[in-house]
């Protein structure tokens, strides 16, 4: 790791650095947090110790007292720090909340944790494998899952983190303010080679990332590989504009309620289109008989990812 | 009024009432009397001897893990064999040492004494539940040396189901075994606590220890059963591929963090509490003073281990869990704050005003106070969700738990060891010696778990056995902690077998402490007391207290 401003050339870090507002944030409400921690609790150690010289047993001192217990000043001690810290909370809670709801204008990254690697790729298609460029001033959605065990997604520099999981679809979001180059994670135990799951995010100006784009070289975006993979996988057959099955059509599917043959409806996200491609017989859908073979076993992630990345263009006629 | 009678309420402290041989420790000589014993003060000595030994391995494990990190490309130890030693570290702490060392030790032995009963409820029960804790434990423990388990001691899913070795099946029977050791201890505790009470001794005249370690007993009983069946279930999936963790089979990983954390959060008050009960025993006796707010602290014991079956949520922040279970769980582990303020100001207004020695054992006490608030404290830094977001899975994480476990759990054990070592083995040990080796803990387990926290706040994620360089200062200062932390445990372990022999010879009170086991000769004779005691007075009748309100 040679590269210009690589963080490994700081021989010891005392202060992460913070490449985002969020980050910023979350450090004031940690640098409150310990104040209040100390407010709590400098008091506790000063008197131990305070007490504990003052009244040691072969010192002669007035030891009368008021009464071994007290009610009043036993529930004020009780719920008064807790109403202190509760502040925080919320404050925590309410962060969480933004970090749960992603702007709708996010650029969005897809990423594959599998041992022992990250695999990012942009809408655009371009890949990397372990190193991550992101443009500042624009918040980055990663959508990511696991091929194999728990991973989790951790960029210290963001204050962000998030499990990997196999299966299922996890996201996090951040929109960094300051280009450089940051350290990115493996955080959740992997087996082996845990420790070296690591890479590094970069962050541009939109033009240096622009013309990193273009440098980075894809034969296709993901929604076009997606369209081939369509047709490869004789998807087309049944759920294309020309097919003689009776098949749920497609277009203007992503994100609209879907109506269950057991009832209610359920809505088409990503987990619920990778679930149906691989899982035809869960969630059987109002009005169609279930004659899809499954795909589970034969389309690998990155292929899936790209079949929704493709679903997701498909547009309702006329719309 | 037999003479007896006063004698309970004030405990005699220069008399040795017994000489050999009718003690427990010199009725019997054989091995068999020994292993096949039903005396609950020898089985506590058993447990003690066994957790002793499995700390040891524990430790040399934690000693090979700071010895790596002391550089950041990991020369010295391949990646699987560093995995394997954290593993082991893990493992053999948590369930062999941690969760059994206070109430299987200090448990068995005092709650009798302690509640003036000649044994517990079911004296075989008790030996059953060592040599249950023991199959399972050295099973384990051979696995974990011959073969190698590299999971952690979490044991994630899927994981461990299907990439690991397949060690992780035979190591998994091991803990699953000791689990009923747990549950069949709880049990015995819980009737004891019920039935056995001597005449006198009602529910609010008991000791705190007695207190927290009913609660205990509650999480044994309560807690315990859903980890077996989880650890079970992950066997049966390594083993059988049920398809009940991993998502190729149909199954959820996610289902197996709720499982697994349903108890091992608990399982973190199975530590906590026994420590809180010891370190009440030791602040009121060195203060000579009654517990400030008695009921409030047996009150908060019940209330923390019922609070801490709700709360497991808070290890799963990160891991695509809803966002309103996420805000409740995190809303109800700022809740565990209250009753854990109640024992540390209360322990503080006890010491407020008392007489106060500072020997072996309050030294502990008061090292203790200090690093559980600390670590409590932290503990609600990664309650609060967008704090966890930066901190889960980091070094903060790790020293956060070992302020807990070991700045708590383990120096109320070694506080308490002390001080009832006259008690257990009728010797003194020596004062000097005991101040300085708790001294060198104290500083040696500050120097190396303190930087953790800053190098978690950097990011450093745990289990790294590669790391990068910025973050090398930092290790190397906490590996040389955990030198001076060893050289600390390295003391009592030597001067308190040395007290075996040639340790003074100790009287019946030696403390001038309060409560029925100082009422019994030192050590006790095998049925604890030569008359069932009888109580009319409450507890901790120390001379320094308030005045009789009229």
């Amino acid at each position: 790791m040679s590269v210009s401003g690589s963080p490994a050339e700081h021989a010891l870090a005392l202060w992460p650095p913070a490449a985002s507002h969020a980050a910023t944030h979350v450090d004031y409400l940690i640098l409150a947090f310990t104040a209040v921690t100390l407010l709590l609790t400098v008091p506790i150690f000063l008197a131990i110790t305070y007490f504990a010289l003052v009244y040691r047993a072969n010192r002669r001192v007035d030891r009368t007292h008021g009464s071994d217990r007290n009610v009043k000043l036993e529930l004020s001690w009780m719920l008064i720090p807790f109403f202190l810290t509760l502040t925080f909370f919320a404050w925590g809670a309410q962060m969480f909340d933004t970090a749960k709801h992603p702007p709708a204008n996010a650029l969005r990254i897809e990423a594959i944790g599998r041992q022992w690697m990250w695999k990012f790729q942009h809408p655009g298609g371009q890949a990397e494998i372990n190193d991550l460029h992101v443009p500042a001033g624009q918040p980055v959605l990663v959508n990511m899952i696991s091929q194999d065990v728990i991973h989790s997604l951790y960029l210290p520099s963001f204050r962000v983190q998030m499990e990997t999981l196999p299966g299922r679809y996890t996201q996090l979001w951040f929109t960094a303010n300051l280009p450089g180059i940051y350290r990115l994670y493996c955080s959740e135990y992997c087996g082996t080679d845990h420790s070296v799951m690591d890479g590094q995010i970069t962050v541009q100006s939109p033009r240096d990332y622009e013309h990193w784009l273009s440098q980075a070289g894809s034969s296709q975006s993901l929604a076009a590989g997606g369209k081939r993979l369509f047709a490869n996988y004789g998807c087309t057959g049944c759920h294309g504009a020309a097919a003689t099955v009776r098949a749920p059509m497609l277009a203007g599917l992503y994100g609209r309620p879907v109506p269950m043959e057991a009832g209610g409806t359920v809505t088409a996200s990503d987990d619920y289109i990778r679930d149906k491609i691989l899982n035809p017989d869960h969630n059987l859908i109002a009005g169609y008989k279930q004659v899809m073979p499954s795909f589970a076993g034969v389309i690998p992630e990155d292929e899936l990812i790209q079949l929704i990345a493709y679903i997701k263009t498909m547009q309702e006629p006329g719309s | 009024m037999s003479p007896l009678d006063s004698l309970y309420r004030d405990p005699d402290t220069a008399r040795i009432t017994l000489d050999r041989p009718a003690d427990y420790l010199h009725a019997e000589h054989t091995l068999r009397s020994w292993f096949f014993t039903t005396d609950h003060k020898r089985i506590a000595l058993l447990y003690l001897a066994s957790i002793t030994g499995f700390f040891v391995l524990g430790a040399i494990a934690a000693g090979l893990v700071r010895l790596s990190l002391v550089v950041p490309n990991g020369v010295i130890f391949t990646n699987d064999t560093y995995n394997k030693l954290f593993t082991m570290h893990g493992v053999i702490m948590v369930w062999f040492f941690l969760i059994p060392s206070i109430p299987a030790t200090f448990g068995n032995f005092l709650i009798p004494l302690m509640i003036g009963a000649k044994d517990l409820a079911f004296p075989r029960l008790n030996l059953l539940s060592w040599y249950v804790f023991m199959t399972g434990a050295l099973f384990t423990m051979v696995v974990l040396i011959v073969g190698g388990v590299d999971t952690g001691w979490t044991f994630y899913a899927p994981f461990s189901t299907t990439y690991s070795n397949f060690y992780v099946i035979p190591a998994l029977i091991g803990v699953i075994i000791v689990g009923f050791s747990s549950i069949l201890t709880g049990l015995n505790f819980i009737v004891t606590i019920h039935k056995m009470r001597c005449p006198g001794m009602t529910w609010f005249r008991m000791p705190i220890f007695v207190w927290t370690l009913y609660a205990t007993s509650l999480i044994f009983l309560l807690g315990t059963p859903v980890i077996t069946l989880a650890l079970i279930l992950l066997v049966m999936e390594r083993a059988f591929h049920i398809g009940v963790f991993d998502p190729k089979l149909g199954g959820d990983p996610v289902l197996f963090e709720h499982l697994f954390w349903f108890y091992s959060h608990p399982a973190v008050y199975i530590m906590v509490l026994p420590g809180m009960g010891v370190v009440t025993e030791l602040v009121a006796a060195f203060s000579q003073k009654r517990v400030f707010g008695y009921r409030f602290v047996a009150y908060a014991s019940i209330g923390l281990a019922s609070i801490t079956f709700f709360v497991w949520g808070h290890h799963m922040f990160v891991n695509g869990q809803s966002q309103l279970a996420s805000t409740v769980f995190s809303f109800l582990s700022f809740a565990v704050a209250v009753p854990s303020a109640v024992k540390v100001y209360n322990w503080t207004a006890t010491i407020h005003k008392g007489a106060i020695r500072l020997d072996t054992p309050m030294l502990y006490a008061m090292g203790y106070i200090g690093l559980f608030v600390l670590g409590g404290l932290t503990g609600l830094f990664l309650a609060t969700l967008a704090v966890d977001a930066h901190l889960h899975d980091t070094y903060f994480v790790v020293a956060h738990f070992h302020y807990i476990m070991v700045g708590g759990t383990m120096l109320a054990f070694l506080g308490g060891l002390h001080y009832w070592w006259p008690k257990f083995t009728g010797r003194m040990y020596p004062e000097a010696w005991g101040r300085v080796g708790a001294l060198l803990i104290f500083i040696g387990f500050n120097v190396t778990f303190f930087p953790q926290f800053i190098l978690g706040y950097l990011g450093m994620p745990r289990r790294y056995h590669v790391y990068p360089p910025e973050f090398q200062l930092l290790n190397v200062l906490s590996s040389a902690g955990s030198t001076i932390l060893a050289l600390g445990y390295f003391f009592p372990m030597i001067y308190l077998v040395w007290s075996l022999w040639f340790g003074k010879r100790a009287p019946a009170n030696p403390w001038q402490a309060k409560g029925l086991e100082w009422t019994t000769s030192s050590p006790p004779p095998a049925h604890n007391f030569l008359a069932i005691p009888r109580v009319d007075f409450e507890p901790y009748d120390y001379p320094i207290k308030a005045p009789e309100r009229a």
